[in-house]
C-alpha cells in the first residue's frame, strides 16, 4: 500500500517535470471524473481491472493536456454492487466532489441506480456495463451514454455464430436475474430464427455454485451445444461440474460472453474448447495498432495485460475528454450533444460509434476459445481469437423497439 | 416440464445428500455455538471460507490433497479457539447483541483479509486424481468426488457422535448447550467447555468449506449466504439438539435438491418456506424442546 | 458532548430537532445526513420492537421494503400526483404487511420468531424479485417522479437536497415524537414490561399478544415510513430493499448505537453510515477498517455508543 502510493507519487512528479503543460493546466480547476465500481464483491477482479483502465486513461490525458487544459481527476468509490450504495455514492460525487461526469458501474441494476442520480443532477453518465435497459425508454436520457455491449447484441452475435459453427440443438442454462433473462431470451430467438432447436432453458439462482441436480437431464436430452448463461464465480462452478459428468466431451460449450479474469481463475483444464464472445481480448494487439498502444500502456503500468472490461473504462473517459474538446465546455447537454453529432471514435479497439437515438455505443465484437492446457500464452493467453464480428447496428434493437421516436 | 427418469431424480437425491452434508456440517457447529452464546455466530460464514482458503495453500504446498482435508480444518479450529480466547471470552455474561456485533465486526476483517492476502479473484481447488471423474452407479454417473463427500461427512459425525455420546467431556458440551446455567450450577468449568464448543464448531466449518472448495472454488465471499442458510438447518432442526441439526440438514439438502430440479424458480425461497411450515407446525423445530433457549 | 448528549436525553423531541437542524450542516455533504436521518427512523422502528419489547426482527427490511415500494408503484405505475398520497400508500403497504405477518410470526417466541420474520421477509423478497411487471424486478424500480409539497397556500418543489432534508426532518420529527408518545403511554410501559418478563406481564392481566402485535405494527409502521422517504430520496426502489441484508444492516446499525435506547439507533444509523462514506472513500479495504471498529466498539464501549455518552446503560435483556 504504501509502496504504492510512493510509486504513484513519483510517477506524478517525474509526469511534471516532463510536461510542462501539466504544470499550468494545474492552475485552473480541475475536471473531475466520479466512478462508481464493486471494488468489492464478486465482481472485485473485473472491477479491478476497469479502475485500471480508467486511471490509464487520466494518466494519459493528464500527460498531454488534460481536458480543455485542464488537470483531471479520477475519484473511484466503491459501490459494493448495491444499488443503495451506488446511488449514494454517485450523490457524494456529484454534491461533495462536484463532480462534472459520472463513469462507471458493473452490473445493470446498479447502474439503473446510479443513471436516476445523473439524470437528477444532470450529469452527463457513460454506463460501463451491460444493460438492454439502459438506452431504453424509459431510463434512457439524452445525456446518459452506454459504452458496453448488451444482451441482446451480445446474444444475439454469439447465438448467432455458434449456429452456423457449432450447432443447432441447444440446452441453455441461465442466472435467474435480468442479464440472464434477457440472454436466455435473446438466444431462444436467435435460435429459432435460424431454424434450430432449445431443447432446454434451465434458469438457477444467481450466486449459486450447484448445478448437478440439472445435469443429468441435459446429460439425457443429448444437445449438440450446451449453451452456458453464468456469470462471474458461478461459471466455474459450473464447468467444473460439467466436466466431473463428462460432459465435455459430449457436447460443444458456449457461453455468451467470457470474462478473462474468470477464465485465468478457472484454469485452461475448464476452458479449454470453451467458446464465447468479448468486447476486447490483449492479444488483439497483434492485428490492431490502437490495440496495441492501449496493451502496451497498460502493460506498462500494471505489469499485467488488460483484461475485458477495463477497456470500456477507458475508452468512456477518453469520450468524455472528446466531447468536452468538441464542445469546449463540460456542460452535460453540449458534451451530449457533441459525441451525438461526430460520433465516431476508436481508442483501443477499431472504429466504434454512437447510435443517434439513444447514444448506444456500436463496436466490434470477437468470438474466443479455450486453448488446451500448455498451449496457453502465459498468465492470461488462455484464449485465442477465432472470429471478429464487425460492429452493426442491426445486432441492438431498433430505436422504435426501444421507444425512442424519430 | 421435461421427461424425467427415475434415474435422473435418483442422481438428484445423492446430489441433495451431498448439499445437505455441507449443511450439517456448518449447522452443528452453528447450533452449538448459539447454545453459548444465544446468538448466531456470523463469523462462521467467514471461516468455513477460510477453509477453503487454507485447503488450497496446503493442497499447493504439501501436493497432498489428505494433508490439507486435516490440517485445514484443525488450522481453522485453532483459529476458532484463538477467537474464543481473546475476542468472546470478554462477552460472556454480557447482552447477547455484543457478540452478535463482534462477529459480524469478525466476519467482515476476515473476509477483507482473504481477499489481500489471497487477490480478488477466487482459487480454484483440484480434487485428487483419483477422485476426479465419475462413478458408475448402475443407475447413473455421479462424480466420485462428491460421493467422497459424503463418505466423509458421515464418517466425521458418525466420530462427534461418539464423542458427545460416550465421553465424558462429551457429556458436558451435551448439557451446557442446552442448559448452561444448569451446568454451572452443578459446578462444571463452563469456560473450559465453551472453549472446546468453539474449537470444534469452528473446525466443522472448515471442514465443510475445504470440502466444498473442490466443488465451488474457492472466493472471499463464499460463506456469505450459506450461513443463513445453514441456520436455517439449525432452526428447523430445533436449536440446541445435534440430532435435530443433522435430520434437518439432511433434509433440507434433499428438499432444494428436488426443487431445484422440478421447479428451479423455487430453489432460492424453499429453504424459507420450508422452515416457515415447520416452525408454524412445531413450536420449537423438529427436535427442539418448548421454553430452551427462547 | 456528553453534556449534550444528558439534555437531549431529557428533551428527547426538541433535542431532535435541534440536533438534526443543525446536522446537515456539519456532515460533508447534504445527501448524506439525509440517509442518516432516514435510516435513523428505520432503525428507530426496527428498536421498538427489539429495543422495547424485547422481539428480535430478522426482517425488518420487509417493512422498509413495503414502504418503498408501496410510495414506489404510486409514483411510478398508478401515476399518483399528490405526495400525500403516495406515502399513504406506503405507509398502508407497510401496515398490512406488518399486521399479517405479525400474526404468524408472533405465535413464536424467541430465535424461532426472528427466523419466521426473516422467512416472510424472503418470501416477499421473492415476489418483489418476480413480480417485475410491478417492482421492475432486479433492475429495481424506476421512473418515480416525485411530486412537489403542497400544502394551502404553498408548494415546495423537492429536487433539491437541502429541501428534500427538512422535508424528511419534518416527517421523521413527527415520527420521533409520536414513538415518544407511545413509549410514555400506558401502552409503552406495558411494552417495556413485555421485555423485562412476558410472562409476569401477562400474570398482570395484560393481553400481551395482543399488545405485542400492535407494537409490531407500530415498528412497521416506522420502518413502512422511512422506506417510504428513501424511495422519494433515491427515486429508485432496488430489489434488495427487501433483502436479508438490509434487516441485517438495521440490526447492526442499532446495536452499535445502543439497543433499548431512544436516540441509539440514530447515533448508530449515523456512525455507521458517516463511517463508511468516510472510509471507503479513501481505501478499497474499508470493510477491514470497519470490521475493526466495530469490534473495537463492542469490546472497549460495553454501553454502546449512546449509553456511553448519556452514561446510561443501554443493554436490555
Amino acid at each position: 500500500m504504501q509502496r504504492r502510493i510512493f510509486l504513484k507519487t513519483a510517477t506524478l512528479g517525474a509526469a511534471t517535470l516532463a510536461f510542462p503543460s501539466l504544470l499550468r493546466a494545474q492552475g485552473k480547476e480541475p475536471i473531475r471524473i466520479g466512478f462508481p465500481l464493486p471494488l468489492t464483491g464478486p465482481f472485485a477482479a473485473i472491477a479491478g481491472d476497469m479502475k485500471q483502465g480508467a486511471e490509464l486513461a487520466v494518466d494519459e490525458l493528464n500527460a498531454k493536456n488534460g481536458i480543455l487544459g485542464r488537470k483531471v481527476e479520477l475519484l473511484i468509490r466503491d459501490d459494493q454492487l448495491k444499488p443503495q450504495v451506488g446511488a449514494q455514492r454517485t450523490q457524494e460525487l456529484i454534491e461533495k466532489e462536484h463532480c462534472q461526469f459520472i463513469v462507471g458501474g458493473l452490473a445493470a441494476h446498479v447502474q439503473m441506480a446510479i443513471n436516476e442520480q445523473t439524470k437528477k443532477a444532470k450529469v452527463l453518465f457513460i454506463s460501463t456495463s451491460q444493460s438492454d435497459e439502459i438506452t431504453a425508454k424509459p431510463d434512457a436520457s439524452t445525456i446518459t451514454f452506454h459504452e458496453a455491449l448488451n444482451p441482446t447484441i451480445t446474444s444475439r452475435v454469439v447465438g448467432k455464430w455458434v449456429m452456423e459453427n457449432l450447432g443447432k440443438k441447444w440446452w441453455i442454462v441461465y442466472a435467474d436475474y435480468a442479464w440472464g433473462k434477457q440472454n436466455n431470451a435473446v438466444l431462444i430467438e436467435t435460435n429459432k430464427k435460424m431454424g434450430g432447436t432449445v431443447l432446454g432453458s434451465t434458469p438457477y439462482p444467481l450466486g449459486s455454485a450447484e448445478f448437478s441436480a440439472h445435469l443429468p437431464k441435459i446429460q439425457a436430452a443429448k444437445p449438440e451445444v450446451l449453451m452456458a448463461v453464468t456469470p462471474g464465480a458461478d461459471d466455474i462452478a459450473f464447468l467444473k461440474q460439467v466436466k466431473s459428468f463428462g460432459m465435455h466431451q459430449q457436447m460443444k460449450l458456449a457461453k455468451p460472453l467470457h470474462w478473462i479474469s474468470v477464465a485465468k481463475q478457472g484454469g485452461p483444464e475448464l476452458y479449454q474448447d470453451v467458446y464465447g464472445g468479448v468486447n476486447f481480448y490483449w492479444e488483439l494487439q497483434d492485428s490492431i495498432p490502437e490495440a496495441k498502444r492501449y496493451v502496451e500502456g497498460f502493460n506498462k503500468k500494471f505489469g499485467i495485460p488488460p483484461g475485458d472490461y477495463g477497456v470500456y473504462a477507458y475508452s468512456a473517459v477518453l469520450e468524455v475528454a472528446r466531447g468536452s474538446e468538441l464542445a469546449k465546455t463540460t456542460d452535460a447537454d453540449k458534451v451530449a450533444e457533441a459525441l451525438r453529432k461526430s460520433p465516431q471514435y476508436n481508442h483501443v479497439k477499431g472504429k466504434q460509434w454512437w447510435r443517434a437515438c439513444d447514444n448506444k455505443s456500436i463496436q466490434d465484437m470477437w468470438i474466443l476459445k479455450g486453448r488446451a492446457p500448455g498451449k496457453t500464452k502465459g498468465d492470461w493467453g488462455l484464449l485465442e481469437i477465432v472470429s471478429r464480428v464487425p460492429a452493426n447496428e442491426d445486432y441492438d434493437r431498433t430505436c422504435a423497439e426501444k421507444g425512442h421516436t424519430g | 416440464m421435461p421427461e424425467i427418469s427415475l434415474a435422473a431424480l435418483a442422481a438428484q437425491v445423492f446430489t441433495g445428500l451431498v448439499l445437505g452434508g455441507i449443511f450439517v456440517l456448518l449447522a452443528i457447529g452453528l447450533s452449538l455455538i448459539f447454545g453459548l452464546m444465544t446468538v448466531v455466530n456470523f463469523s462462521h460464514g467467514a471461516l468455513y471460507m477460510l477453509g477453503a482458503y487454507f485447503g488450497y495453500v496446503l493442497l499447493t504446498h504439501t501436493g497432498s490433497f489428505t494433508v490439507a482435508l486435516v490440517l485445514a480444518p484443525l488450522l481453522v479450529g485453532a483459529l476458532g479457539l484463538a477467537v474464543e480466547r481473546v475476542l468472546i471470552r470478554p462477552l460472556y455474561g454480557r447482552s447477547p447483541d455484543d457478540p452478535l456485533l463482534l462477529t459480524f465486526g469478525l466476519s467482515l476483517v476476515v473476509v477483507e483479509t482473504a481477499r489481500l492476502i489471497w487477490g480478488k479473484i477466487g482459487l480454484t481447488l483440484d480434487p485428487p486424481r483419483a477422485l476426479g471423474g465419475a462413478v458408475n452407479l448402475g443407475f447413473t454417473y455421479f462424480p466420485t468426488y462428491r460421493l467422497f463427500v459424503i463418505a466423509v461427512t458421515a464418517v466425521v459425525l458418525l466420530a462427534l457422535w461418539l464423542f458427545l455420546e460416550k465421553t465424558n467431556v462429551g457429556l458436558l458440551i451435551r448439557a451446557a448447550s442446552r442448559d448452561p446455567l444448569m451446568v454451572r450450577a452443578l459446578g462444571f468449568d463452563v469456560g473450559r467447555v465453551w472453549f472446546i464448543v468453539f474449537g470444534i464448531g469452528t473446525g466443522l466449518a472448515g471442514l465443510a468449506g475445504i470440502l466444498a472448495g473442490p466443488m465451488r472454488g474457492a472466493y472471499a465471499e463464499m460463506g456469505v449466504t450459506i450461513i443463513i442458510e445453514s441456520f436455517v438447518v439449525v432452526v428447523v432442526g430445533g436449536t440446541g439438539s445435534l440430532v435435530g441439526a443433522v435430520v434437518s440438514g439432511l433434509l433440507i439438502g434433499q428438499v432444494v435438491g428436488l426443487t431445484t430440479f422440478f421447479v428451479p424458480k423455487l430453489a432460492e425461497i424453499i429453504v424459507f418456506i420450508f422452515m416457515a411450515v415447520v416452525l408454524l407446525l412445531r413450536p420449537s423445530g423438529l427436535f427442539g424442546e418448548a421454553g430452551l433457549l427462547e | 458532548m456528553s453534556a449534550v448528549a444528558a439534555w437531549v436525553r431529557r428533551h428527547p423531541v426538541l433535542g431532535f430537532f435541534v440536533v438534526f437542524a443543525i446536522f446537515p450542516w456539519v456532515v460533508p455533504y447534504k445527501s448524506l445526513a439525509t440517509q442518516v436521518l432516514i435510516y435513523g427512523l428505520f432503525a428507530l422502528g426496527f428498536n421498538l420492537l427489539y429495543g422495547y419489547t424485547g422481539l428480535l426482527s430478522f426482517g425488518a427490511a420487509a417493512y422498509w421494503g413495503l414502504g418503498a415500494y408501496g410510495t414506489g408503484i404510486a409514483l411510478a405505475k398508478l401515476k399518483v400526483t399528490s405526495l400525500w398520497l403516495a406515502l399513504g400508500a406506503g405507509l398502508a403497504a407497510a401496515v398490512v404487511g406488518g399486521a399479517v405477518f405479525g400474526f404468524f410470526c408472533l405465535r413464536r417466541r424467541g430465535i424461532y420468531f426472528a427466523m419466521l420474520t426473516l422467512a416472510f421477509a424472503q418470501l416477499l423478497y421473492f415476489v418483489g424479485f418476480h413480480l417485475a411487471d410491478w417492482t421492475g424486478g432486479d433492475d429495481g424500480l424506476r421512473g418515480i417522479a416525485v411530486p412537489a409539497v403542497v400544502l394551502p397556500g404553498l408548494r415546495i418543489p423537492l429536487d433539491r437536497s437541502v429541501v428534500f432534508y427538512y422535508f424528511a426532518l419534518v416527517l421523521v420529527g413527527l415520527a420521533v415524537a409520536a414513538l415518544r408518545r407511545i413509549l410514555d403511554s400506558p401502552f409503552g410501559t406495558v411494552l417495556q414490561a413485555i421485555r423485562e418478563n412476558s410472562d409476569r406481564a401477562a400474570a398482570c392481566g395484560y393481553d400481551i399478544s395482543r399488545i405485542k402485535h400492535l407494537s409490531f405494527v407500530f415498528s412497521a409502521l416506522f420502518c413502512g415510513l422511512a422506506g417510504s422517504l428513501d424511495a422519494l430520496r433515491l427515486t429508485v426502489v432496488p430489489i434488495e430493499s427487501l433483502h436479508w441484508s438490509t434487516s441485517g444492516q438495521v440490526v447492526i446499525m442499532t446495536l452499535l448505537g445502543g439497543a433499548g435506547t431512544f436516540f441509539g439507533p440514530f447515533v448508530g444509523a449515523g456512525t455507521f453510515l458517516v463511517l463508511e462514506d468516510l472510509v471507503s472513500a479513501r481505501t478499497e479495504s474499508w470493510p477491514l477498517v470497519i470490521g475493526l471498529v466495530f469490534m473495537a466498539f463492542v469490546l472497549f464501549l460495553p454501553k454502546g455508543i449512546w449509553g456511553t455518552l448519556t452514561g446510561n446503560s443501554a443493554a436490555p435483556k
